[in-house]
């Protein structure tokens, strides 16, 4: 290594360290703001409990949806602008499975199958109606992948990487209008209010329990009218909701953590994981040295596939509303997930997910609601001048 | 493979024949998509029965359109096409020379969006400047980045700007002791350059008595008065073709070639490539603002949702139609885009649903009425079309229409040696 070269080294590692450290002292100043506002009681410790918690669920989703975006990024080697809206085709197709299914005999199959009745679906009512919805999801969004590579992309696999970005333009408009032609174009209901887990306080009792969607706690006489209850400790304040979530959100953070650990472990256990990785880095030696890299393309189509159109549909399923054009909303938010964890490290999407999806929901404590998107948005595009490779980046895993 | 070759050649003979027919002359080739434009749009307006009045304006509602992506896909083609520059942030460009332009030129009083009250022509140069600068902001940074995180940066640059935009705590605040506003999703209101028009019908003599004239033909005053803002936009993106190819023609336009095929030789060669890349891309961006604010913000009321991502991606197709480095093919492809595959669908939609109560959703239309189903859901099935039609130009003709004639980085035409000139060195060597 030339002295020139290994000084040109050095001055990149030093503008690295300090663009790190620039954000590093910002986002403890940003943290010791909330702590001093805290403090002062000008907000409350359940209010930013309550936005964490939104924040790692939804944070959980983009991360479970970034995996597929950042293994087609890293494994074909182009930004796939159809993913948001492989959003959108996973959560439909889920969910007309499970109207079909769940609402069957109420009404005629296509208002059910179009999402126009509403047979009334949740997770405590309609359990495996949710699970079977959850894996046509999977099934479904696998074969449209797989049949979009086999018609968009695998003709022209060896282009550059713009021109696949273009071609994926293409597929992402006629995914969206496709479904906007079937299902229409209006913001719909889809799943009836959920049972709420948290920590309560009723009648100076508290502790650990549910609620249904129709009790009130202020309305409540005593804790043996909940579903569960289990006492903590006592007090002398009023009947309140210190902490919940959903039990659809707990569906989410649930399902969404074993796919993670699922993905972690094929990917690390079989020689598969190891295939991806070699193309990732080299798709040409990848090739010379044996690796079947249409078959592992294909690899990478059904897993990525199959997590993004279940995360779709758990999506839905946790803001209880779809419409035609939801995951193309998410893309950006999920570009930013996987670029700030690092093209092609499912850990990094992860990891990027958890981030973008907390400082979307932190932000409204420093920003109106109209600009927290904004704040996620900077992000993406800070990562981007300052540590273009992530911060898992470097150390990819899939 | 004889077989695909004979389909290849007669392919090739087609288009040769059809290229000796319309010739290479540019202009004839706009005049004669144009022409053919005009006339399905007057046989449609004939077939809906519409009355010579009517038929005009659909003919200026669609030069209207072409004219807006016009302007827009040539600036675009000096960032895509002449440098090699994957911005796909338009809308906010977009956004950005219409907002301030409109909050220049809105007098304080007027709501939503109060402004500063500048003449018209002062406030559409601040527009541009505004843009170019926030151009320069963006390339600054961004034109480091490879091609594919410029495109992800300028898009979610592109949204921060409309969200701005539309968020409440910009929709009025105070500068230096006046009051300004974006007038947040409510939009905002200011002085139409569109009704330059009946300025003109006003002040330029004769106007007046060949408005009259054409009232006479029913041709009423507003359709009259919209053909003449009709003319504006559309010598306005003659002068959009003439500065382009000017530039392009330059050698500060040669430079941009040749960093589109290779920046490394470029800048072996001495030349700054980052300069010249900052240099076009706020230039491109001023004209984008402009272009936005004449095309988009013409009825002097506009709001956010003018500025979505996908006006972005519809001016990138009609560039990609029209074949990306060729500004001749980037009107062709504006012109093609707007009208045959965005207008001309809306207009059927609108104009021959015929059922009086068409089925609500596709379930109710199963049963018996699905065509009135389609035709008045034209809408999405055609950005279905539009989205399959880039695949296919993608995956078969990434060249577009006149994408071929992508102009040389070099002076001279460097592919072809010429007989003699081989000759001679081969005798030279021998």
């Amino acid at each position: 290594m030339g002295v020139a070269e290994r000084v040109w080294q050095g001055r990149g590692r030093i503008s690295d360290r300090l663009g790190t450290i620039l954000i590093a002292v910002m986002i403890l100043i940003l943290i010791g703001d909330v702590l001093s506002q805290l403090l002062t009681g000008v907000i409350a410790v359940p209010y930013v409990a309550s936005i964490i918690i939104e924040g790692i669920v939804v944070g959980l989703a983009y991360g479970l949806a970034g995996i597929g975006l950042s293994m087609t990024y890293s494994i074909l080697s182009f930004a796939n602008f159809a993913h948001g809206d492989t959003i959108t085709v996973g959560a439909f197709s889920g969910w007309s499975v499970a109207y079909a299914i769940g609402g069957i005999g109420s009404t005629s199959f296509g208002s059910l199958f179009l999402l126009n009745a509403t047979p009334g679906i949740s997770i405590v009512t309609s359990f495996w109606v949710v699970i079977l919805g959850l894996i046509s999801a999977a099934v479904i969004t696998v074969a449209v992948s797989l049949a979009v590579d086999r018609l968009v992309y695998h003709p022209i696999r060896d282009a550059e990487g713009i021109s696949l970005l273009i071609a994926s333009i293409g597929v992402a408009l006629t995914f969206r209008y496709l479904i906007a032609f079937f299902y229409g174009t209006s913001v719909r209901g889809i799943t009836d209010p959920a049972s709420k887990v948290g920590l309560f306080s009723v009648n100076g009792q508290i502790g650990v329990g549910v609620i249904r969607p129709n009790q009130q706690l202020a309305q409540l006489t005593s804790t043996d009218a909940l579903p569960a209850f289990l006492e903590l400790t006592s007090t002398a304040g009023p009947s309140e909701v210190i902490l919940s979530m959903t039990l659809h959100a707990v569906v989410l953070v649930v399902v969404a953590s074993l796919l993670m650990l699922g993905v972690h472990l094929l990917l690390q256990q079989t020689k598969l994981g190891k295939a991806m990785r070699a193309m990732a880095d080299n798709k040409s030696l990848a090739q010379v040295s044996g690796i079947p890299t249409e078959r592992i393309i294909r690899m990478t189509w059904i897993i990525g596939g199959a997590l993004t159109g279940m995360a779709g549909f758990l999506i839905v399923l946790n803001s209880g509303t779809t419409n035609f054009n939801f995951g193309w909303r998410l893309l950006l938010y999920i570009f930013a997930s996987v670029i700030l964890g690092g093209i092609g490290s499912i850990y990094g999407a992860i990891a990027g997910g958890l981030i973008i999806g907390l400082v979307n929901s932190i932000a409204i404590i420093w920003l109106p609601s109209g600009l927290t998107k904004v704040a996620a948005f900077a992000v993406l595009i800070i990562v981007l001048l300052v540590r273009p490779e992530g911060l898992f980046g470097g150390v990819t895993t899939a | 493979m004889s077989g695909k070759l004979s389909e290849k050649t007669v392919r090739e003979t087609v288009i040769t024949a059809i290229g000796e027919m319309v010739g290479d002359n540019d202009l004839r080739m706009i005049a004669g998509l144009l022409a053919g434009v005009y006339l399905l749009c007057i046989a449609l307006g004939l077939l809906a029965g519409f009355p010579i009045g009517g038929i005009v304006n659909t003919l200026r509602a669609v030069t209207v359109f072409a004219a807006g992506y016009g302007m827009l896909v040539l600036a675009l083609n000096l960032h895509w096409g002449y440098t090699g520059l994957f911005n796909i942030g338009v809308a906010g460009f977009m956004a950005i020379g219409t907002y301030v332009t409109a909050i220049l030129s809105s007098p304080p009083t007027m709501m939503p969006g109060p402004g500063l009250g500048l003449p018209v022509p002062i406030a559409i140069l601040g527009g541009m400047v505004a843009t170019a600068i926030a151009g320069l902001l963006t390339a600054l940074p961004a034109l480091k980045m490879r091609a594919d995180y410029l495109a992800i940066v300028t898009v979610a640059l592109s949204e921060i700007i409309r969200l701005s935009i539309k968020s409440q705590s910009l929709a009025e605040f105070t500068l230096a002791g006046r009051t300004l506003g974006t007038g947040g999703g409510r939009g905002i209101r200011y002085p139409a350059p569109g009704s330059i028009g009946g300025a003109v019908t006003e002040t330029v003599p004769g106007m007046a008595t060949l408005a009259e004239a054409a009232a006479a033909v029913g041709i009423n005053t507003p359709v009259f008065t919209g053909l003449i803002y009709m003319f504006i936009l559309v010598a306005t993106v003659a002068i959009f073709y003439s500065i382009i190819v000017r530039i392009g023609s330059s050698p500060f336009g040669r430079v941009l070639k040749a960093i589109r095929e290779d920046e490394l030789v470029a800048s072996s060669l001495g030349k700054n490539t980052s300069i010249y890349k900052l240099k076009i891309f706020a230039f491109g961006c001023a004209l984008m603002g402009l272009g936005g604010y004449l095309w988009l913000g013409r009825s002097g009321f506009v709001n956010d949702l003018s500025f979505r991502p996908n006006i972005t991606f519809f001016i990138f197709i009609a560039l990609i139609i029209g074949g990306a480095g060729s500004n001749t093919g980037s009107i062709l492809g504006g012109i093609m885009f707007s009208s045959l595959l965005f207008y001309v669908p809306q207009f059927v939609s609108q104009n021959f649903s015929g059922n009086a109560s068409p089925p609500g959703s596709f379930a109710a239309a199963i049963d018996g009425a699905i065509v009135p189903y389609i035709i008045t859901n034209i809408g999405p099935l055609r950005f279905v079309g539009i989205g399959v039609l880039l695949i296919y130009l993608i995956q078969r003709r990434p060249d577009g229409i006149l994408g071929h004639r992508k102009e040389d980085a070099a002076a001279v035409n460097l592919g072809e040696r010429p007989q003699s000139q081989s000759r001679v060195n081969k005798e030279k060597s021998s």
